[in-house]
């Protein structure tokens, strides 16, 4: 995250080389634009953390049934609506490989975390429009499904003639 | 502007219950609390340089530019120019949003912005190496090649769609 400062930085400098005033102008729209959605990135952020007191333990619990396509459902359903940055969510999944959760399970939850965003909607509708998002949304559940199913056929866990 | 206050303040009650969480040991509360300290940190960090790079952006970078690169007229090269950019998204969907916005008023057409929107949470370089490190190299490698190509598809199909809907995104956000 400290180079996306590094970055701003150097880009302000060589705006700043080419106009001052366009400079000023770029800084009033990024912190205009940023204070209008602001509130909706807080409402987010209490959604997740309140979500995620649940989900940690609950992933750890469930995920890990017997069942394959229940298990990878139920991870795709708890990826949609959960949301956690990447720090977090791959050591989660380290756990759930370590204690012989399928690669099917797992592909559902991590695919489906990056995809499908129940939680971002606050934020994404205001971007995209409500049917934009919902569209989006849409697309990419089914697209996490086929994933889903072609990983596990990948790695022998999902079969068809049993 | 109502909306705003009303969420500033769901905001501030929200922090009022972390605080009694701690005072009267609420055992959820404090799980609460610390989810929120580790995710306010990753997310509100990132959100100031990113909106201050999108102002530069939409200052500085003319329309024809992006026209010719993200637009329908940039054919298949724009799904490659929009996952070139993607995997180097700081920050996941949350920047790619309000990114994806400006792309679209600067004349990119949709199918570049679902690339890049779902891109940018597929194939983030930092995330993909970390994920490759703690649950496999041939798991990532798999699980990129096999999404690239369909979120193309769905990504034309969804231009197809949206195009024929006169669908038009929110402007001057």
């Amino acid at each position: 995250m400290e180079y996306l400062y590094i970055i701003m930085t150097i880009l302000l400098i060589i705006s700043l080389f080419f106009s001052r005033e366009k400079t000023w102008q770029a800084i009033r729209r990024g912190t205009k634009k940023l204070l209008k959605i602001l509130p909706n990135y807080l409402m987010i952020l209490i959604f997740v953390a309140v979500i995620m007191s649940f989900a940690e333990d609950f992933i750890v619990t469930y995920l890990g049934g017997e069942n394959i396509l229940l298990g990878g459902l139920l991870a795709i359903i708890v990826g949609s609506i959960t949301m956690m940055p990447g720090f977090i969510a791959y050591p989660l999944a380290g756990v759930l490989l370590s204690r012989g959760v399928s690669y099917t399970v797992i592909a559902g939850f991590v695919i489906s975390l990056k995809m499908v965003g129940v939680v971002t909607y606050p934020v994404e509708k205001e971007y995209m429009g409500i049917k934009g998002t919902i569209y989006r949304n849409a697309a990419s559940l089914t697209i996490t499904l086929i994933l889903t199913l072609l990983m596990g056929l990948y790695y022998g866990e999902v079969l068809f003639n049993g | 502007m109502d909306k705003h206050k009303r969420d500033y303040g769901i905001f501030v009650g929200f922090l009022l219950f972390l605080l009694v969480s701690q005072l009267i040991d609420f055992e959820r509360g404090m799980v609460i609390t610390d989810n929120f300290i580790i995710f306010a940190r990753d997310m509100l960090l990132i959100l100031p340089p990113a909106f201050i790079i999108i102002g530069l952006f939409e200052v500085w970078v003319n329309r024809e530019k992006i026209e010719n690169s993200f637009g329908s007229a940039s054919g298949g090269r724009r799904h490659i120019y929009a996952i070139l950019l993607a995997a180097t998204t700081v920050g996941g969907t949350f920047v790619a949003f309000p990114v994806a916005n400006s792309l679209y008023h600067k004349g990119a057409d949709y199918s570049s912005i679902f690339t890049y929107i779902t891109a940018a949470s597929l194939v983030m370089i930092p995330m993909s190496i970390m994920e490759a490190s703690i649950i496999g190299l041939e798991f990532t490698l798999l699980r990129i090649g096999l999404s690239l190509p369909l979120v193309v598809i769905s990504s034309i199909l969804l231009n197809k769609l949206f195009t024929r809907m006169e669908y038009r995104l929110p402007a001057d956000v």
